[in-house]
């Protein structure tokens, strides 16, 4: 009996300590659990063209799939150190609260109820967005506002679902939604006739549409019915990932605004031009205080590219998804993307 | 008790623990004193992080505006109405594909495992083959099919197929004809309510009667002729207060009519289907553990074949199979959450999905899913085992 007890009191112990031990929070800064695994844990979509999408041979590819590159080549030197997580649009917040991932970067809309509930912090827009309507050319609708009545496919845990919600009641029309849990599944949905239209932001609807049998026969449709800013996205309570996390894009936007690429850095790492080398480095020592190497920014652009670089390679008016700058084209040039300085 | 003496042998001085009675209740104390500690350094650590994460955390946001549309739903709701309105609107939802699923899974059930044994080969190879296939396959593909392979590849609403102009099966799913209740509908409910009473009533006195007597009574004939024939009589009487509102094709689709969703039917179909085969296995077993003296008794005493199966081998072949079918039809009820494949909007999508995400309440959100699904599970499994309990053999 004595002996039953003792092993009782033994494996009740060592429950408690197995679960007080997982209990302790992490101490360590994200950015030194990073450089201890040596990699980065990046949450991506299960494919979506352009964005983050894998080829035949399993390597992605994608404007937030470089994104998390630049963030590997900013923090260890090697645009490779990445390991990406395919995640649904349901899943995607979940896995960076439990720290499953170490950043979010998966075409994902920034807003206040995000921002501030979900325990996240947006780091900045990749990628400046509205939602629009995809529709089949036969069935004669030139405007949004001629599809009272219709059948709306979408993707359940977006943000497109309110806002088609929003769309539909602010102009009095009807409508019916059919929320999937995957992208793959809605547009599947959209092509067997189940639905109408087809509803996500205007990239995505660029994307999407190189899956429809026929892509030639449908026309997204002039409405832009919401603000889609998208970015990446880190947890609370970290604020050096935070800063590196902001800071990579806003090197990247930098870099184009100054005219320093991949192409032309050898050459820029020798300017007297005061911006330029606070950028490369060859000035003050801007790295230090994110906790990183002086040349972080010249990996990045080294490895991944400035902002315009990314763009294009990606989105670009020649990739398939041919989407042209539009907002996301520099301050300088009529767009949206600015970033503060680095002095 | 008074006369309860003392034993003459007085045992050496034990410990208190080598009294069973004792041994039992202090080691239940302390796992129970684990559990609770447990738990509540779960909890208490759950609130902790959360708080440090700043993620919201209460059961408030049942009460906030959930701002987003949903394809079907049972009760009035719209965009304006709140999570909490959403939550109802899935439990209903899942507990319609439960109810209609587990109907269809016991009547198909039924027939193939009969059929299984029928001394027909035909009868019995279909059944097989039926069965064999469908308890092979993966529920989530059979869904995935009779959505993708069957139902999406009906017409488009303007090409549809009519049934005599009144209801139209096109790839948005059948729209039927809605009643509309005009004055007098009243009358024609109360004699519908009064028919189904009274061949109830009858329905027990008859059977009495013939446990008594042994003299059959008609009761399938005089019950259809109750219930169809005394509302016919008041729909006369009144002159046909319930009309009909036909569905007409406007726009993009249907408008008018009552609409069953394609999500709604391929979800019930693929589960109603599949469990059904297990359903089957289950009759099978059931029917086979009769011994076979019962079926040759009946026969020596007269009894057709068909009698014999109704009123001697099922009675007692229930009491195997009300166990294992209360499994398949809490299984069934469970699988419904595959819902979020087709887009169905059960309470997994709705509100473990859609409204999870919105919120970002995961811990509070999954807690009351698992509850519900808890509850409808708990209550499936009492009125199966009050079933079961009715119907077990008494032993004499």
């Amino acid at each position: 009996m004595k002996r039953l007890l003792s092993t009782f009191a033994l494996a009740g112990a060592f429950g408690l300590a197995a679960v007080g031990g997982s209990f302790a929070q992490d101490k360590a800064g994200k950015l030194q659990q990073v450089k201890a695994k040596g990699f980065i844990q990046c949450g991506v979509s299960q494919g979506l063209p352009g964005f983050s999408n894998p080829d035949d041979k399993g390597n992605w590819a994608g404007l937030d799939v470089d994104f998390c590159r630049a963030i590997a080549a900013a923090v260890f030197g090697d645009a490779t150190k990445v390991k990406f997580t395919p995640l649904s649009a349901k899943d995607r917040f979940t896995a960076l609260q439990s720290g499953d991932i170490d950043v979010l970067s998966r075409n994902t809309t920034w807003t206040i109820s995000r921002d501030t509930s979900l325990g996240l912090n947006f780091t900045g827009v990749t990628y400046y967005d509205g939602q629009g309507f995809m529709i089949r050319k036969d069935k004669k609708v030139n405007s949004a506002l001629e599809l009272s009545g219709a059948s709306v496919c979408t993707q359940t845990g977006t943000t497109t679902e309110q806002n088609v919600a929003d769309f539909f009641r602010a102009n009095n029309m009807q409508y019916e939604v059919i929320a999937f849990a995957t992208a793959d599944e809605t547009i599947k949905a959209y092509d067997s006739g189940r639905c109408d239209v087809y509803t996500t932001d205007r990239s995505g609807l660029a994307a999407e549409r190189l899956k429809l049998t026929n892509p030639d026969d449908h026309i997204v449709l002039p409405e832009i019915i919401s603000k889609e800013p998208l970015g990446p996205v880190v947890s609370h309570g970290d604020d050096q990932w935070f800063d590196i996390v902001k800071w990579v894009l806003f090197a990247q936007v930098n870099a184009e605004e100054l005219g320093i690429s991949s192409k032309n850095l050898d050459e820029m790492l020798k300017s007297t031009n005061p911006e330029v080398k606070r950028v490369v480095g060859t000035e003050g020592k801007f790295g230090e205080g994110l906790g990183l190497g002086n040349d972080w920014a010249v990996q990045i652009i080294k490895l991944v590219g400035n902002y315009g670089e990314m763009y294009d390679r990606n989105v670009g008016p020649d990739t398939p998804l041919k989407l042209a700058r539009g907002t996301n084209a520099l301050w300088t040039k009529g767009g949206l993307q600015y970033a503060p300085p680095i002095r | 008790m008074a006369d309860w003496v003392e034993p003459a042998v007085k045992q050496g001085r034990t410990s208190f623990m080598n009294d069973p009675k004792v041994r039992s209740i202090v080691l239940q104390v302390v796992a129970l004193v684990l559990v609770i500690v447990l738990g509540w350094m779960f909890i208490d650590n759950a609130r902790e992080n959360l708080a440090a994460q700043k993620i919201a955390t209460g059961f408030g946001f049942l009460e906030n505006t959930a701002g987003f549309g949903i394809s079907q739903t049972l009760i009035s709701y719209s965009e304006t109405s709140t999570y909490g309105r959403a939550f109802a609107v899935g439990i209903l939802n899942t507990l319609l594909v439960a109810v209609i699923g587990i109907f269809f899974a016991t009547i198909i059930g039924f027939l193939v495992g009969i059929g299984r044994l029928s001394k027909n080969f035909v009868i019995r190879l279909i059944s097989t083959c039926y069965v064999e296939l469908l308890r092979n396959l993966p529920p989530l593909f059979q869904i995935l099919f009779w959505y993708l392979a069957v139902l999406s590849a009906m017409p488009n609403p303007r090409q549809s197929i009519s049934i005599f102009g009144e209801a139209f099966i096109s790839n948005r799913g059948i729209v039927v004809p809605r009643p509309l209740f005009g004055e007098g509908t009243g009358l024609v409910l109360w004699t519908f309510g009064f028919a189904v009473l009274a061949t109830v009533l009858i329905g027990g006195w008859s059977r009495q009667r013939r446990e008594e007597t042994g003299r059959p009574f008609p009761m399938l004939w005089v019950g259809l002729g109750l219930i169809v024939g005394l509302p016919l009589i008041a729909m006369i009487v009144t002159g046909f207060p319930i009309s009909f509102e036909k569905p007409e094709l406007k726009g993009f689709n249907f408008v008018g009519g009552v609409r069953v969703i394609p999500e709604f039917v391929a979800l019930t179909v693929g589960l109603a289907t599949y469990t059904a085969a297990f359903i089957a296995e289950n009759v099978r077993a059931g029917i086979k553990s009769v011994s076979h003296g019962q079926t040759e008794a009946a026969n020596s005493l007269g009894l057709r074949s068909g009698y014999t199966m109704r009123l001697v081998v099922i009675p007692q072949a229930m009491r195997v199979i009300i166990p294992p079918l209360t499994s398949q039809y809490l299984n069934l009820t469970k699988n419904s959450s595959l819902a979020v494949a087709v887009g169905y909007p059960d309470l997994v999508a709705v509100f473990a999905g859609t409204t999870l995400n919105q919120t970002g309440q995961a811990i509070e959100i999954i807690a009351i899913t698992m509850g519900v699904y808890l509850v409808i599970s708990i209550i499936t499994s009492v009125i199966m085992n009050a079933y079961n309990k009715r119907v077990a053999l008494v032993e004499r």
